[in-house]
């Protein structure tokens, strides 16, 4: 007998997957792909989507997590944005904020320039990075029903917690968020019940 | 090598924040920041978050802001360089953003390779839309500090403060 094969992951289903039971969940969302996948499972006053900022997703998940300790906030991102803010897994790691998971969407590409490989087609082992970082839990998934566990996870906010989800390389059609960063910015805080200037 | 400065000044920076109600301080240490991040460490006001590099600073201080908190980072001047294209997600959110830079490169610097981030400092902040106050002596850095912080956190401005490499006195190199 072989081992049961599972369907490799697509990013679209995968993110969806992610936020269907968010409840509480605040959401930020890296540049490119990330964002695309996050507007399209549905736009929600509490998802920040970036344009920009590449490297930046993490440590703004992080601001967020620590300025609200009673909501549980994900970070869902790309490898090659989670690559650029490398640092951010120490910092994170210092902190062990439980209400903060990061969830890299890895396709081991870039998929906005031409799909170009990234560090971890090339042996970077992010799990292993997050462990060593002293997340409270790092894990590499590859099939669905592992998708609710870590969601849940997020939700129960006993973390840091870490997760790499590996997909299939494609681009999916894009699906564009609102790029004026300052309405992003005002109707999550409005969400959050904070002032607007 | 000790730090010589007096510091009164460095106590009003603390204040300073605490008054203006700042929850969370992001850094990446300096001398002259010193005295600064060992209070936030010892009383309790406030958060200290040590960062790798400053850039993590600036996407760290818009989160909290996203989430209703006062965040402001403190660094080198050679941090702001790393800083640049992260000041993109500041402009385009109008984000507040206070920034506590200590000067080098400027006032009897014994290492030249602090020179030419020193003199771009400045330039490198205006390029990226940051509004920049500069603290030449001791009693305006108070003063100083908490307008910069009334206009970040009153009416979601982008400061630095520049603290001048005369304040913080020559580093005393000892082998």
């Amino acid at each position: 007998m072989t081992a049961p094969h599972h369907q490799p992951l697509e990013r679209r289903a995968v993110v969806k997957r992610l936020v269907a039971s968010r409840r509480d969940l605040l959401v930020v969302a890296g540049l490119g792909s990330a964002a695309y996948d996050l507007f399209a499972a549905g736009d929600h006053p509490a998802n920040f989507y970036l344009w920009g900022a590449m490297g930046g997703a993490a440590m703004i998940g992080l601001g967020l997590a620590l300025a609200q300790p009673r909501r549980p906030v994900l970070v869902i991102t790309g490898d090659g944005e989670q690559l650029m803010g490398f640092g951010s897994f120490a910092t994170i790691g210092a902190q062990r904020p439980p209400n903060f998971s990061l969830a890299v969407i890895d396709n081991e590409r870039y998929g906005e320039t031409g799909m170009q490989r990234s560090h971890t087609a090339l042996g970077t082992d992010l799990v292993a990075v997050a462990k060593a970082c002293g997340f409270a839990s790092a894990q590499e998934i590859k099939a669905e029903v592992e998708l609710d566990a870590f969601a849940a996870h997020a939700l129960r906010m006993t973390g840091p917690g870490f997760a790499l989800i590996k997909v299939t390389p494609q681009n999916p059609p894009r699906v564009l968020p609102p790029r004026d960063g300052v309405h992003l910015k005002n109707r999550f805080r409005q969400v959050l019940g904070l002032d607007v200037n | 090598m000790s730090d010589t400065a007096p510091e009164q000044w460095k106590d009003a920076i603390y204040e300073a924040l605490k008054d203006a109600k700042v929850r969370l301080v992001a850094y990446v240490p300096d001398a002259g920041h010193a005295r600064v991040i060992e209070r936030i460490h010892a009383e309790g006001d406030m958060k200290g978050v040590v960062l790798t590099t400053e850039e993590e600073g600036v996407a760290f201080c818009c989160g909290a802001w996203l989430g209703g908190e006062r965040a402001v980072l403190l660094m080198q001047s050679s941090g702001v360089g790393n800083c640049v294209n992260m000041l993109s997600l500041v402009e385009n959110c109008r984000f507040p953003l206070v920034a506590l830079v200590t000067m080098r490169g400027e006032w009897a610097e014994f290492n030249q390779w602090q020179e030419p981030m020193g003199r771009a400092t400045q330039g490198a902040l205006e390029l990226m839309g940051v509004k920049v106050m500069r603290a030449e002596r001791p009693e305006d850095v108070g003063p100083m500090a908490a307008a910069g912080l009334e206009s970040a956190f009153r009416s979601d401005q982008a400061v630095a403060v520049l603290l001048a490499q005369r304040l913080i006195g020559r580093k005393e190199w000892v082998k």
